[in-house]
């Protein structure tokens, strides 16, 4: 039914797709937890209340975030260009995944750590854990199965934007959806991408949750 | 020692100034078990958590064992804390921590090396007797088991001083009372010195040498253990000896007495033997007796018969064994 030469193509963009959401999202965390971190320990409440770093942080999250993604891509071309030096392609993309994606991710971040038990800070506070302790033995440890769900939800929402990074110039299945599917009113080929996409969202989702439930020790 | 200075918290809120303490004063010796106890919102907690400066207070000082520890650096503060174990009514472990991870905890935060803080970890398993959920997660455990774990955590970097939060207020009777029994052989074994924050006499009566009454943010009255439960002074005393359920109790009738029973007293069963000496019937309307090693320790509230003569034989009788009573209503 299909050529090789498609067959191909789809394989390809399968793995430019995996390569770009996998990567944007590791860096995307890379920025996002420390964000997050900040957000949380300087919130109210928090071990280190700061109402400057906090607000100048949200602030700042909150802006990147409400930018639609195809805006913020175009936007910040001649810095993805400063970045990795063209703004075509799969590597190019992942510029702005990242810069999309990692205050989201501050926010789910800031959202799972807002879940610990309090009386566990407190104790660990009684106990005389510096800050950093607490950050480290107490706050990602403790949040870290709620990290991970956060993680898969994170994996798919930027699977969702690469796809829509086709548009402009990105690579993956996004770009052979709209060249084939759109330009050329291929609407099989569209709707073999759009399965494609369904699958590997499915392969996150499953994949996260039965890791979680591995690693969390709070049910028996 | 633990003094508390003129303390005193307040807490600003948008609509109303609360003072959870109020010039607090308040010494506490080595190796006592001493209680704070007071009804819901007295203040209790406030008053511990500024202990170990959880709470910094508003004004006032807390010295502990002559170091003043409002006006130590944050350095400095982490380091007394460690000489600070505090235990609470959620327990409060890491939930992703097996129980040896749990306490060995605090021996990480202090640097200890592995080998040693395993060796120490496996002699506070034992000390709690929970060898055998060393490998298991708090969920896996009860009530009593967590808390359990809790004191071992408290216990592992060998503090001089342990907080103890309404430690016993999520348990039942029975685990309540093997926990309190844990509590005071620590005590007597280590020489540790206990702060119990509770709002059950019981609980008082069971492991603290000595006890203030809290109530409104301040400390209505300070003593012996024995002495308050005697012979209450303040209000609050009163009504947290009582049962809360008895109305009786709390604003006793005339015709009636209030006995005291403070363990003292012969084992001879009081009020059976009474009621054949002086040949006459008494009505219990409310009891909160409780046995204690074999000894009855409580308040009886008892109505007289309305006969002067009958009323006079049986005070008599009680001055003859020497139990102690206040007389109800007008008399
Ligand atoms: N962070 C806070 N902000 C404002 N008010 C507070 C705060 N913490 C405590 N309070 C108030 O201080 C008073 C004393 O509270 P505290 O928790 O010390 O009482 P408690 O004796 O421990 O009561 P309980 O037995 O219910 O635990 C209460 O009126 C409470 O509302
Ligand atoms: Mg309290």
């Amino acid at each position: 039914m299909l050529s090789p030469e498609m067959m191909d193509l789809l394989l390809s963009g399968t793995w430019e797709t995996l390569y770009m959401t996998i990567v944007s999202t590791l860096i995307a965390y890379i920025f996002g937890v420390p964000l997050g971190l900040i957000l949380y320990v300087t919130g109210d409440g928090g071990i280190r209340r700061n109402r400057a770093v906090n607000l100048v942080v949200g602030v700042i999250v909150n802006i990147l975030r409400s930018v639609p993604f195809l805006i913020l891509l175009v936007f910040i071309l001649p810095f993805t260009r400063a970045v990795v030096g063209t703004t075509i392609g799969s590597t190019a993309t992942i510029v702005p995944l990242v810069v999309a994606a990692a205050p989201y991710v501050a926010r789910m971040v800031e959202s799972s750590l807002k879940e610990i038990d309090g009386g566990v800070i407190e104790a660990a506070r009684a106990m005389g854990s510096s800050t950093w302790q607490i950050i480290w033995k107490v706050f990602l440890p403790e949040a870290k199965p709620s990290l991970l769900v956060g993680a898969t939800i994170s994996l798919a929402t930027i699977l969702g934007y690469s796809a829509m990074a086709g548009f402009v110039g990105g690579g993956g299945l996004g770009a052979i959806a709209i060249n084939y599917g759109y330009y050329r009113y291929q609407s099989d080929i569209m709707l073999i991408t759009v399965i494609l996409l369904v699958i590997i969202v499915q392969i996150f989702q499953e994949g996260g949750l039965k890791l979680v439930s591995k690693v969390d020790k709070r049910t028996r | 020692m633990i003094e508390l200075k003129d303390l005193t918290k307040e807490f600003k809120t948008s609509k109303a100034e609360v003072f959870a303490v109020r010039d607090v004063n308040l010494t506490i010796q080595n190796g006592e078990v001493f209680g704070i106890i007071g009804f819901s919102g007295a203040g209790k907690s406030t008053l511990v958590r500024c202990i170990n400066l959880l709470e910094r207070p508003t004004s006032g000082s807390v010295i502990i064992n002559g170091v003043d520890l409002t006006r130590l650096s944050t350095k400095e503060l982490r380091e007394a804390r460690k000489k600070i174990g505090m235990i609470f009514q959620q327990f409060n472990l890491l939930s992703q921590r097996t129980v040896e991870a749990n306490i060995r905890y605090p021996l990480e935060i202090a640097g200890v090396k592995r080998e040693a803080a395993d060796a120490r970890v496996k002699e506070l398993l034992e000390l709690v007797d929970l060898t055998d959920k060393a490998k298991a997660y708090p969920s896996q455990l009860s009530g009593g088991q967590k808390q359990r774990v809790a004191i071992a955590r408290a216990l592992a970097p060998e503090p001089e001083i342990i907080l103890c939060d309404e430690a016993t207020s999520a348990l039942d009777p029975i685990t309540t009372s093997s926990i309190l029994d844990l509590l005071k052989s620590l005590n007597q074994k280590l020489g540790v010195t206990i702060v119990v924050i509770t709002h059950e006499m019981r609980v008082v009566e069971q492991i603290c040498d000595r006890v203030a009454v809290m109530s409104a943010g301040e400390i209505k009255e300070e003593g012996t253990v024995r002495g308050v439960f005697l012979n209450p002074q303040s209000e609050t005393a009163k009504r947290l000896i009582e049962p809360s359920h008895s109305d009786a109790l709390s604003t006793p009738r005339a015709n009636t007495l209030r006995l005291a029973f403070t363990g003292d007293e012969s084992g001879a069963p009081v009020i059976s033997d009474m009621t054949i000496q002086c040949d006459t019937m008494v009505n219990i309307l409310a009891a909160n007796t409780e046995n204690i090693g074999g000894k009855a320790f409580g308040q009886m509230l008892i109505e007289l018969p309305e006969d002067a003569a009958s009323q006079k034989k049986i005070k008599d009788y009680l001055d003859g064994r020497g139990i102690h009573y206040e007389e109800g209503g007008d008399a």
